[in-house]
Order: structure tokens, then sequence, then C-alpha cells
């Protein structure tokens, strides 16, 4: 570890990333959290796009999204998974779903219900019949 | 002809503490989790960027495959670290140590120089060991 210069710097912004996992329902201050990691707003950006590829606020949109799918497939109507994961309308919340998962909430959300109800009905589907037969499952 | 891999298997342990390892803490998805009867479940998992690789968490377990002759040795095989399942690639090794280190994975070997790139050396809740790679660009 000797090698890797400024490796406290990687721990801040690691850190400042896991704040955004799990407060992504909050409403959070992407100013506060570089004020937090000891960086200017500018810096904080930068680090954290060289990392992760994403600006902060790109990173905050795409967690709240991947866990609206999540409660999408849990059963949660497509207004409650918007407050839910911290959107403050549906509207902008199914725009920016579709724009990230290619569809809308609604066609999200009946895939996955197909989804369960085929596994449900008949888990065989999902499973390469070598498995099946090594397993000993009964069809 | 063969054109990719679909399904891989992970030997595990404890079907739910490997859906808290690899889904809660290495940020994979679930694919399928579906009962199959008898106790029995089918637990696949992807990486973030490859939703078509499956990776099977098989339950190491007495019945139709293993014996418990088999069960036995196998599950000390596993505990003992001998299976290196697979390679693990990311695009920021310091990062993504920090990161998994924070969340309680145990590293056997911290980001290390390589002439291809980084690699660190992990280990799963069963005891598999995975490389986590970082490539020279």
């Amino acid at each position: 570890m000797e090698q890797f210069e400024k490796i406290y710097l990687y721990q801040r912004i690691v850190k400042a990333k896991l704040f955004i996992d799990t407060h992504f329902a909050d409403n959070i201050d992407l100013d506060n959290i570089s004020d937090q990691a000891h960086f200017s707003k500018f810096h904080f950006i930068r680090l954290f796009k060289s990392i992760y590829g994403k600006t902060p606020n790109h990173y905050l949109i795409k967690i709240r999204i991947d866990n609206a799918k999540i409660l999408l497939g849990k059963g949660h109507t497509v207004l409650e998974t918007s407050g839910m994961v911290g959107f403050d309308s549906p509207t902008s919340f199914a725009g920016m779903f579709k724009k990230l998962a290619g569809r809308s909430p609604s066609t999200f959300q009946r895939e996955q219900e197909t989804k369960q109800k085929a596994i449900q009905e008949n888990p065989f589907t999902f499973v390469p019949n070598c498995f099946v037969e090594t397993q000993g499952w009964t069809k | 002809m063969i054109t990719k891999i679909t399904h891989t298997c992970i030997y595990v342990l404890n079907q739910d503490s490997a859906y808290d390892f690899y889904v809660n803490k290495l940020g994979f998805k679930v694919h399928t989790d579906a009962p199959m009867g008898e106790g029995a479940r089918w637990l696949t998992v992807t990486p973030p960027e490859q939703p078509e690789l499956e990776i099977t968490l098989f339950l190491v377990a007495e019945g139709a495959m293993f014996d418990k002759e088999t069960v036995q040795t196998m599950t000390t095989l596993v505990k003992k670290g001998t299976f290196g399942a697979a390679v693990f690639s990311c695009k920021d090794i310091l990062a993504t140590y920090e990161e998994l280190k924070s969340k309680g994975v145990v590293f056997k070997k911290p980001p290390t120089k390589e002439f291809y790139g980084f690699e660190a050396l992990f280990v799963d809740d069963s005891g598999n060991w995975f490389s986590l790679s970082q490539m020279n660009s």
C-alpha cells in the first residue's frame, strides 16, 4: 500500500460515495458532502468523476433509479416509489427512469411481475436442465 | 459454435449469507432467486455490467448431487480457501478496495502492483478467494 500516494483522498471520496448510497432518498446537498469531505466543490466533483465515471449528482440519480427498480419489483406503486427514492415529483421520476432504464416505470414493473409469476409457477424455466437433473429436482 | 458463457458456479456454504455478501457487499444484482421445493433454492447473481452472465451461488448440501461424505469434503475445501473462483475487474482498485473493506470484506492481499496493472485478493463468506484486478489502460 506504500506505493499508493494520497490514499487518504480515496478514503474521503469513498466515504462520500457510501453516504450517497445510504442516504439517496434524502434531500442530499452535494455542496455539504464536498465540505464534509474537506474538498472544494470543484475538486470533489473532479475526483469523484475520475473514480466513478460520473459526477456525484449523476451518481445520485443512478442510485435512486437502481433502488426504484427494486421497489417496483416488490410491488410499490410508481407514485410511492418516486417519493421513496427521493424524487420531488412522479413526473420527473418517470422521465428520469425511462431515460436510464429504457422503459417507463410501469412497463418495468409489469415485466418484473411477469417474471416473478413465471418463477412461482414454473421455476424450472430458469434453471439449466443439467442442474435440475444432478440436483434431483422434480419438475 | 460456442459463443459465450451464460452460467458459472460458486460453491457456497450458506445461501443467505452468500446473498448478503454478493448483493449487499459486492454490489451484484439478483438475477433469479427461486424456491425449488423441499428447502432448495436456485440463486443466481450477475456482475453490475454483465447482466447476461449468471453466477450460481450453489449450496454445498446433501442431496442427489452430493452425498454426506462429499459434503464434508467440499465444506472443508471451500472453508480452507481451495477454490479461486474468478478474477473480478474494476476501474479503480483503490476506491473499490476501500469500499469493500469498509463493508467488511476480508482481503488476503491489498492492492499490489503487477506487470499488468494492480491486483488484490479477497475471500467471500464461505472461503472462496477472488482476484480483484485493475488492468493497465
